[in-house]
């Protein structure tokens, strides 16, 4: 069943591990930076030019190419399984596959060759070569496409089912790919308006407050883009692999509507300090982003509800009971509700991040990345590797290379990542900078109450490096070297209470409508400000030789 | 409408309260308690900044006794704060005006509420009351190239 589909899925999984294995292998070298070990110089003669160089390939690779290269490959492979037919036209989606990797090509070699040192972000007027702004747009451009052979399968079910409600699994895939088209307009508009002919010379200067609206109108919406492909495997798998049910299907399509909504008007919550946004605005964007944390704590209680159901089923018995029936020799399951536990964290200090005037203690810091590391390195990147634990031997056919070694490495990582982060978090509240070379900068302007965090985010991060390696090598093993053959299947979960979807949960037209109504209010007066009274004064700069 | 299970109830009335609670609680700090983010204050052309004579080394202004302003420039390679250190007597009341003509970068005080972007074309404001004796450091929180982690000044309090 589905052997094209799986052939197209097996690549995006190959090239997003290839990022992730060169991006993450970065991490422990940065932590080590922080505690004081410097291995920087030692890294020019293999033409690493800098702490920086290293972090900008940490942050893409990471953050950019790892996700959206699994998360369009992941989408594409449920919406067809969750209807159950192929996709409609599959060639699109090879043409999305290959325009994402010749624009992950094109921003690769000005990264490796320390002509792009500008990070993730790429604020302006940093300037790198042109190729690496365009490599980066083709990389989202293909995604779209591919989000386009979603659309197409859909239709072609929905031609053949005009009356069936859409599966959960299917529906949430594509919610997930219409935010991303929705939100990266505005990353798109920022280099295809701003940055290329900048960069390209024709025009002479740019608007960095322009630049970072744009950017940040696409940022924030992008972490739901990481996140919700976790949530569709909460909601949508991890159910029925405790055991359980889902709790209540209807709630867990809202939460997918509610993030579709909500998640992109919201973009100043990234500007508070920025000096050309007035207050109102960034309140706004505040009391926004308390909204989308409303179908994050649906999601909290749901899922675990169906994972008491789960736990029930197989004997546990009491409020708590339960817990210790779920099936923690399961690779796959354990690794994601680790991945869950370090996530509640992760939404705790979001809330705090949120909070408009609060985040001026941790604007910046270290609390920062100490925040994201729960989330996108955590709750995403651990989420996915246990969809993997069952999706490639799903795709190839072959067992999971080692059980014991995946559970290892899950509980490895949950103890690396408690230890990192906690030491990230604390340096933020005493004042430590992101993006620094931290152990040098104690030296200039750090004070004893550094130290124990530094020595924490040194270690936490060795820990990782180990959770990393027993990952890399499942993985391997798993795709290359494996003897024993089985069939695994995609799990589905099913409904707890039988019933009929209401209407308004199976219907896009209100919902697509409120989302770019809310758009509209939440930045179309002040975008349409910023672009009248831009001032293209600032040419570019290379700061990084 | 959908089946809502009792406890799910409870636990969506919760989350309501809690997220008014919080909302209430930083509006009203903001709004009614003063501790503000920054608002636009000035343009600025960043080409000339470097020759701007509040800017080009920096300065600091007492407009009355215990009152001040001071302009601060921040600049990537060679990485510096221009001035980098700034004197005050105790219990004064600073209004920082900070830019940079070239990349951005960024300004926290320690101690203080201080905690802006720097952008190239924009002037960031910021007001703070130093009532504490001691040295305060300030910091550049943005990446602004390989000397990021060498830029810092202080505000010194006596
Ligand atoms: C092997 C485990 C990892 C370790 C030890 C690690 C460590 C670090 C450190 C020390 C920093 C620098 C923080 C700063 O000073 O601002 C950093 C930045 C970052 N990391 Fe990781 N990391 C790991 C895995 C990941 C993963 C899996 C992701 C995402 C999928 C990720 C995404 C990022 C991003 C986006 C940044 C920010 C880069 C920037 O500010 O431009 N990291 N990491
Ligand atoms: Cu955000
Ligand atoms: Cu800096």
């Amino acid at each position: 069943m589905l052997a094209a589909e799986k052939k197209l899925a097996s690549w995006h999984i190959f090239v997003a591990l290839a990022a992730l294995a060169l991006g993450a292998s970065f991490g422990p070298l940065q932590a080590l930076e922080h505690m004081g070990i410097n291995v920087y110089p030692a890294l020019q003669s293999v033409g690493l030019q800098s702490y920086y160089q290293g972090l900008t390939l940490h942050g893409i690779l990471n953050a950019l190419v790892w996700t959206t290269f699994f998360i369009t490959g992941f989408l594409g492979y449920a919406t067809a399984k969750s209807l159950n037919r192929p996709l409609a036209n599959i060639t699109v989606s090879w043409v999305g596959f290959w325009l994402m990797v010749v624009g992950l090509v094109m921003a690769a070699v000005p990264l490796l060759l320390n002509l792009a040192t500008v990070l993730y972000t790429f604020y302006p007027p940093m300037q790198a070569p042109w190729y690496f702004y365009l490599g980066l747009t083709l990389v989202v451009v293909g995604s779209w496409v591919s989000g386009v052979g979603m659309y197409m399968t859909y239709w072609a079910w929905r031609k053949d089912n005009p009356k069936e409600t859409t599966p959960l699994i299917a529906l949430a895939s594509l919610i997930t790919m219409v935010l991303w088209q929705i939100c990266t307009l505005g990353v798109a508009a920022e280099i295809l308006a701003l940055i290329l002919p900048w960069s390209l010379g024709l025009v002479q200067g740019i608007d960095p407050q322009l630049a970072r609206t744009f950017f940040w109108f696409t940022g924030h919406p992008l972490v739901y883009f990481w996140l919700l492909p976790a949530y569709i495997s909460w909601y949508g798998m991890i159910p029925e692999q405790a055991g359980g049910k889902l709790f209540s299907e209807p709630l867990a399509r809202l939460s997918f509507w509610l993030f579709l909504l909500l998640s992109t008007p919201l973009g100043f919550h990234h500007q508070y300090v920025d000096p050309g946004v007035p207050e109102g605005w960034k309140f706004l964007h505040a009391v926004l982003t308390y909204a989308v944390f409303f179908p994050s704590m649906l999601t909290a209680f749901n899922v675990i509800a169906s994972m008491e159901i789960g736990g029930k089923a197989r004997g546990g018995k009491g409020l708590v009971g339960w817990i210790f029936h779920l099936p923690w020799n399961e690779p796959s399951f354990v690794t994601q509700v680790l991945a869950m536990i370090l996530f509640a964290f992760g939404g705790a200090g979001g809330l705090i991040n949120a909070s408009y005037n609060v985040n001026l203690v941790i604007h910046n810091t270290a609390w920062v990345p100490g925040h994201f590391h729960l989330t996108v390195g955590t709750a995403v990147t651990l989420s996915f590797m246990g969809i993997l634990y069952w999706w490639l031997p799903h795709l190839t056919g072959n067992k999971l290379w080692s059980s014991k070694m995946a559970l290892w490495q899950a509980w490895i990582w949950f103890v690396g990542m408690g230890i990192f982060s906690n030491g990230m978090h604390r340096l933020g509240l005493d004042g430590a900078p992101r993006r620094t070379m931290l152990g040098v900068a104690m030296e200039n302007y750090g004070n004893e109450t550094w130290t124990i965090p530094l020595i924490m985010v040194g270690v936490g991060g060795q820990i990782l490096l180990i959770s990393g390696i027993l990952f890399f090598t499942n993985m391997v093993m798993t795709a290359y070297f494996s003897k024993e053959k089985v069939v695994v299947e995609m799990p589905v979960a099913k409904p707890y209470h039988a019933g009929a979807t209401p209407v308004w949960l199976n219907n896009w037209q209100p919902w697509l409508a409120g989302t770019i109504v809310l758009i509209l209010i939440a930045y179309g007066p002040m975008l349409f400000q910023l672009i009248s009274q831009a001032q293209f004064t600032s040419p570019g700069f290379v700061v990084w030789k | 409408m959908i089946h809502v299970n009792v406890y799910e109830k409870w636990w969506i009335g919760l989350t309501t309260l809690m997220l008014v609670v919080f909302g209430t609680a930083v509006g009203v700090s903001a709004f009614m308690g003063g501790i503000q983010v920054p608002i636009p204050e000035a343009r600025i052309d960043p080409r000339t900044v470097a020759a701007d004579p509040k800017f080009k080394d920096g300065s600091l202004q007492m407009l009355a006794p215990g009152k001040y302003v001071a302009y601060v420039r921040a600049q990537a390679s060679p990485w510096k704060f221009f001035p980098e250190k700034i004197e005050v007597p105790l219990n004064s009341t600073v209004t920082f005006y900070v830019t940079s003509g070239d990349v951005q970068h960024g300004f926290r005080i320690d101690g203080t509420n201080i905690n802006v972007m720097i952008l190239p074309g924009q002037v960031s404001k910021m007001t703070a009351k130093f009532d504490k004796a001691g040295e305060f450091p300030f910091v550049c929180h943005e990446y602004c190239g390989v000397g990021h982690q060498n830029m810092f000044g202080k505000v010194i309090v006596k």
